[in-house]
């Protein structure tokens, strides 16, 4: 667990960049700063390695005040993941995640061994081992990245903006593997972002920090989205908060009627489309154990007849979801007095029928 | 002059080894000495002291201002001053030439230094590097390529201002060509010229080398881009 109490960070000039934060980032989960630019998310993230010292307050690693350990014996057992990755471009991609076993006084080998098993935990080739960072994508260097801050195997890991420097594709794909790597290893997370999205996507809580560095809210991202503390977490949170927080509702209550007549299936009974008299009509599928509420309205909205069909694991229809039924659904999780309902004409669907929603 | 060849090879073979102080293998090995220690002295003095003005930029301005001052200085003025010091000797060319070369090699860590991305700074800092270990293992490192850059320029020019150290009677080379222009006999002069340029071309030939055995990843940058 980390913890703010009463921080503040005033520089000479009298900026105030963070304004009494307190707040607590719970033991194995992910906390997101997240806020416009001057809001001290990244000062306050540089607070925690003593990157930067806080004027006053203090910060507690567990129970542990970080301003009575040595600055670099701190920083060594907090990985660090930046922006551009910040690798070492005079050193071969092993070298570089084993950087801080080196520090440690690991020996040689022992520390090679152990990158080569991060460089294969973060989905990367053996081959790049002997390779220097130039010659790897953006997104490539940016895995090297995180496997160099999880090379000692600290308990806690702070992020700045890790993916906001690669193409929205590799960026997504990164954000997956983050989250697949963290239901395998329960590390202390903060990461810092200017991104909303990637907040609620990421965070398992979210503090949305003003300018001046003052925290504005914080809360779970669907608590945000539903219940947002005031007018600039509304207006930062952005459109379609309705649609966005049945993400995270679980398809998972849908009540699924049998499979009609009309839907053409394959010899595994899998969905091929919907019959017509002008041939079969496209459709959207979802998967009720897997994905969300936003992922069966999206696929009812594909479906021209309005009916979501429901697949297991393997892509075979087991049921569908009418618009009556999803409107059920909506109206147990998507009605408390604060929400608006989303205008319908707003939100155009993403189109592609596999887009799981997490 | 007319009937005068441009190369009398007879000359030269006789005066390659010919056991004075005015030997061509005589006067070309007092050249490399002259020439390459002011660099190596340079690299040392220039190291420290360009990473304090990277530390500390508030030194810069005045060191690299005085440098200059002293670059601009003709090397002939410098060595009359130092003659009063040093006398005919060899340290009378030695040690302009090493002031010359600071001018050069100080900026050239200065900005090497300064070349270092400051996400790479930052991440060194954050994988928890301690100042010294940082500077040794990641700053000037990084700074290599620059740093190369300014030493091939000290050496190619410390090279090319031995010469001048003829008119004080230490010019290695450079003493071929008052034996020359003296005797109206171009041979001396050629025999100098191309020396000097061969030595000169060698000398930044093995610099390059050095850089691309050095830093694989910068060569492979360049190559890249």
């Amino acid at each position: 667990m980390i913890t703010f109490e009463g921080v503040t960070k005033r520089y000479p000039d009298g900026t105030v960049a963070v304004d009494d934060l307190s707040l607590q980032a719970p033991t194995g989960a992910i906390t997101v700063f997240v806020g416009p630019s001057g809001c001290g998310k990244t000062t306050s993230l540089r607070m925690i390695n003593r990157m930067i010292d806080a004027t006053s307050g203090r910060i507690l690693l567990d129970d542990q005040d970080v301003r009575a350990i040595d600055p670099p014996t701190l920083r060594r057992g907090i990985g660090y993941v930046i922006q551009q990755a910040g690798l070492f471009p005079h050193r071969k991609i092993v070298d570089n995640v084993a950087t801080v076993p080196y520090l440690l006084g690991w020996d040689k080998k022992k520390a090679r061994a152990r990158a080569m098993e991060l460089l294969e935990l973060v989905g990367l080739d053996s081959k790049l081992a002997g390779r220097y960072p130039f010659q790897l994508s953006g997104g490539q260097q940016q895995r090297v990245g995180v496997a160099r801050a999880l090379a000692a195997d600290p308990p806690v890991l702070l992020m700045d903006e890790p993916f906001s420097a690669v193409d929205p594709i590799v960026r997504a794909s990164l954000q997956e593997e983050l989250l697949h790597l963290q239901s395998e290893l329960h590390k202390t997370i903060v990461f810092v972002t200017h991104d909303i999205d990637e907040a609620i996507k990421l965070g398992d809580a979210v503090a949305v920090l003003r300018v001046g560095g003052r925290l504005a809210q914080m809360a779970d991202p669907a608590t945000l989205l539903s219940e947002p503390a005031d007018d600039f977490v509304r207006e930062f949170l952005g459109k379609d908060r309705g649609i966005r927080r049945l993400s995270f509702v679980p398809a998972t209550g849908i009540r699924l009627g049998s499979v009609p007549a009309d839907l053409e299936l394959d010899e595994d009974t899998r969905p091929l489309g919907w019959r017509s008299d002008g041939g079969l009509l496209p459709y959207g599928t979802f998967n009720p154990e897997r994905d969300s509420l936003r992922a069966a309205l999206d696929a009812a909205l594909l479906s021209p007849n309005g009916t979501a069909i429901a697949v297991d694991g393997d892509g075979r229809a087991i049921g569908v979801a009418t618009r009556d039924v999803l409107d059920e659904a909506l109206a147990r999780h998507g009605t408390r007095p604060e929400k608006r309902v989303p205008d319908p004409d707003r939100e155009v669907p993403a189109s592609d029928p596999r887009r799981a929603e997490s | 002059m007319n009937d005068e060849p441009l190369v009398r090879w007879d000359w030269i073979a006789r005066n390659w080894d010919n056991g004075g102080p005015s030997a061509i293998r005589t006067l070309l090995e007092s050249h490399v000495v002259m020439a390459l220690l002011p660099v190596v002295f340079g690299l040392l003095i220039a190291l420290p002291l360009g990473v304090a003005c990277a530390r500390w930029r508030r030194l810069y301005q005045p060191t690299a201002g005085l440098m200059n001052v002293v670059y601009s200085l003709p090397s002939l003025v410098l060595f009359s001053i130092f003659l009063s010091f040093t006398g005919l000797t060899q340290s009378t060319v030695i040690i302009p030439l090493t002031l010359f070369t600071l001018a050069i090699l100080i900026p050239a860590v200065v900005d090497g230094l300064g070349s270092v991305p400051e996400h790479v700074r930052q991440s060194a800092v954050a994988m928890g590097f301690r100042p010294l270990r940082r500077l040794l293992q990641v700053e000037l490192p990084v700074a290599v390529p620059v740093v190369l850059g300014g030493l091939r320029v000290a050496t190619v020019s410390s090279i090319s201002l031995v010469s001048v150290g003829a008119l004080i009677g230490q010019g290695g080379l450079g003493n071929l060509f008052i034996d020359g222009w003296q005797r109206q006999f171009p041979t001396p002069i050629v025999v100098g010229i191309v020396l000097i340029v061969l030595f000169a071309i060698l000398s930044d030939g093995l610099l390059v080398l050095a850089q691309r055995l050095l830093t694989p990843w910068s060569r492979a940058r360049r190559s890249a881009a």
